[in-house]
């Protein structure tokens, strides 16, 4: 059973480091793609506009999908409303919409209709695909904490709303932000979505009404171009982008440890 | 409603009672016995309880005078803690639950549609049976959080921080360390942290779900002295567990029971009338540990 586990992710790891390892330079981090063509050597270009974009991208759909996705669970968990089974089904529906679908959604609504290609749009399919995971397990969250704690609220006179904001939401902050990582995690290696709507860019952009890079758009356009070193910097982005992603987990994890020793 | 058939026993007890002759009606009794004094302390007027369609508790009327402790008493189940839900509306955050008869604070109905229940719990505080400190706050932020809650604007915070905790009896122990978060505090102590949250809204009423059941003896001890102490500016009503406890800090007793049914008063008095001359054998024999 462990070796079914570990074997996999052994292999995923060591041949991404193998490979990825060799696109890594001094400056690899720190230049981007304008200047370098694909069969340049590996002394030229770098990820930081994929990096840069990619922040960008996950930027702006937490800052649509965190609030959205925990007003979500406070319906269902605390308000108890009318439609909190269906919120419940449809969060639920939604997180089995298959990424290219949500990306093209986005494309046939705003892309179409709003000059084409640009990062907000990428960012929207972005929050198609983190909504889900952020109602979902911040609704998790919410249910671990006790009624004891609501009850004493009350108790002193508070009302609903003083009883989330004041001492409900302080209380699990740590899982509400594990909660975020998880959502963030979840789309950050997503390269369908930003097919049909970030699309790509070389160049470091801080413009969102402009098509913008991602490391996995970077990855996915890099080996497209059929040269031996435009394949290496493919695996260079491909070691960056599972860095990333295991640097959020881990954050998640060590978060939720501490949430669950209180 | 269904007012339970005492007759059959009335009659063993007349043997044993030293007042057999007002034994007919216990209902009638009890009432008189905390006789209403104006539209002072707290009151129920037939009050009923139920859960879904169980029918948890049946016509209970009661009286709790300004400035008392009334212990209430019984076996699991027979709806006191129920009934002290009843007394502040946390009844109704129960899934399913509902409610008959009348509460009255100072002579007007809490269940009226024109009262707050919000405003209503401010003066009509509350102490659980777990010690429930909010784990976000340190101990001076717990004491003062219904404040907070209730958007009360307090001038002074520490001023009421530490005459808080000194009526709760825990000042001395805490005063260094009052950034410390409450969870650091033992359970006795917790549950004083509770109680002197509950003061900071200076409530009229006080209702206690057993408060020590979670606690070591010497902690109960100084949680017991504590009600003492605060009842002489409050109305407390404890729900305990504890006959000595019930003996030791109440001025009234009132023994609940349920016979399969729903639960109801069986009897209320002056505790040393419940303990030392009950007037129904149910009573004594709870009292006196025989079953419960």
């Amino acid at each position: 059973m462990f070796g079914a586990v570990i074997i996999p992710w052994i292999s995923i790891v060591a041949t991404v480091y193998q490979k990825g390892s060799k696109a890594f330079y001094w400056g690899y981090l720190t230049t981007d793609m304008r200047v370098t063509a694909s069969g340049d050597a590996l002394e030229f270009g770098g990820v930081l506009h994929a990096i840069v974009g990619t922040l960008i991208l996950v930027l702006i759909a937490s800052i649509i999908s965190v609030p959205l996705g925990i007003s979500a669970a406070i319906y269902v968990v605390e308000i108890k409303g009318r439609f909190a089974s269906t919120v419940r089904f449809f969060t639920q529906a939604m997180s089995g919409v298959p990424s290219i679908v949500a990306g093209l959604f986005i494309y046939s609504t705003i892309c179409v209709f709003f000059g084409g290609f640009s990062a907000w749009a990428g960012a929207l399919a972005y929050t198609i695909l983190m909504l889900p995971t952020v109602a979902r397990t911040s609704e998790e969250v919410l249910k671990l904490v006790p009624d004891e704690l609501r009850a004493a609220s009350y108790a002193l006179g508070a009302s609903q709303a003083r009883t989330v904001f004041q001492v409900v939401l302080p209380t699990i902050a740590t899982g509400l932000v594990t909660s975020a990582i998880l959502g963030i995690a979840r789309v950050a290696g997503e390269t369908a979505p930003l097919l049909l709507t970030a699309s790509y860019f070389v160049a470091t952009s801080r413009n969102v009404n402009e098509p913008i890079a991602s490391l996995p758009i970077y990855i996915f356009s890099s080996l497209g171009l059929g040269d031996a070193n435009a394949t290496t910097r493919a695996w260079g982005g491909s070691l960056v982008l599972l860095i990333v992603v295991f640097v959020l987990f881990s954050i998640a994890r060590g978060l939720s440890a501490r949430l669950s020793r209180k | 409603m269904e007012t339970p058939n005492l007759e059959t026993k009335e009659v063993i007890n007349s043997n044993i009672q030293m007042e057999p002759t007002v034994m007919n009606d216990t209902t009638r009794r009890n009432a008189d016995n905390l006789e209403v004094k104006g539209e002072s302390g707290l009151e129920t007027r037939g009050v009923h309880a139920w859960f879904d369609k169980h029918h948890a508790l049946a016509d209970v009327s009661l009286h709790f005078p300004e400035n008392t402790v009334t212990g209430l008493i019984g076996p699991s189940g027979c709806g006191k803690s129920t009934f002290l839900r009843l007394l502040n509306r946390m009844h109704e955050f129960i899934p399913k639950a509902a409610m008959a008869g009348q509460v009255l604070f100072e002579g007007n109905d809490i269940y009226a549609d024109d009262v707050n229940a919000i405003d209503m719990r401010r003066r009509i505080g509350m102490v659980f049976q777990k010690p429930n400190p909010f784990p976000a706050m340190n101990i001076g932020e717990n004491v003062v959080a219904g404040l907070k809650l209730s958007k009360i604007k307090s001038a002074n915070k520490d001023e009421v921080i530490e005459d808080c905790l000194t009526r709760a009896g825990l000042w001395n122990e805490v005063k260094d360390r009052l950034k410390s978060p409450g969870g650091s505090l033992s359970g006795g102590q917790q549950q004083r942290l509770c109680i002197a949250r509950s003061l900071a809204l200076k409530p009229d009423v006080l209702l206690l779900d057993e408060p020590c059941s979670a606690l070591d003896p010497g902690s109960t001890l100084r949680v017991e002295e504590t009600i003492v102490q605060l009842s002489e500016s409050m109305t407390i009503v404890i729900v305990t567990h504890n006959m000595q406890q019930a003996a030791r800090v109440s001025d009234y007793c009132a023994f609940f029971l349920s016979d399969g049914g729903p639960g109801h008063l069986v009897e209320a008095d002056l505790t040393t009338n419940i303990f030392s001359n009950p007037k129904d054998t149910r009573t004594a024999d709870y009292v006196q540990g025989r079953f419960g």
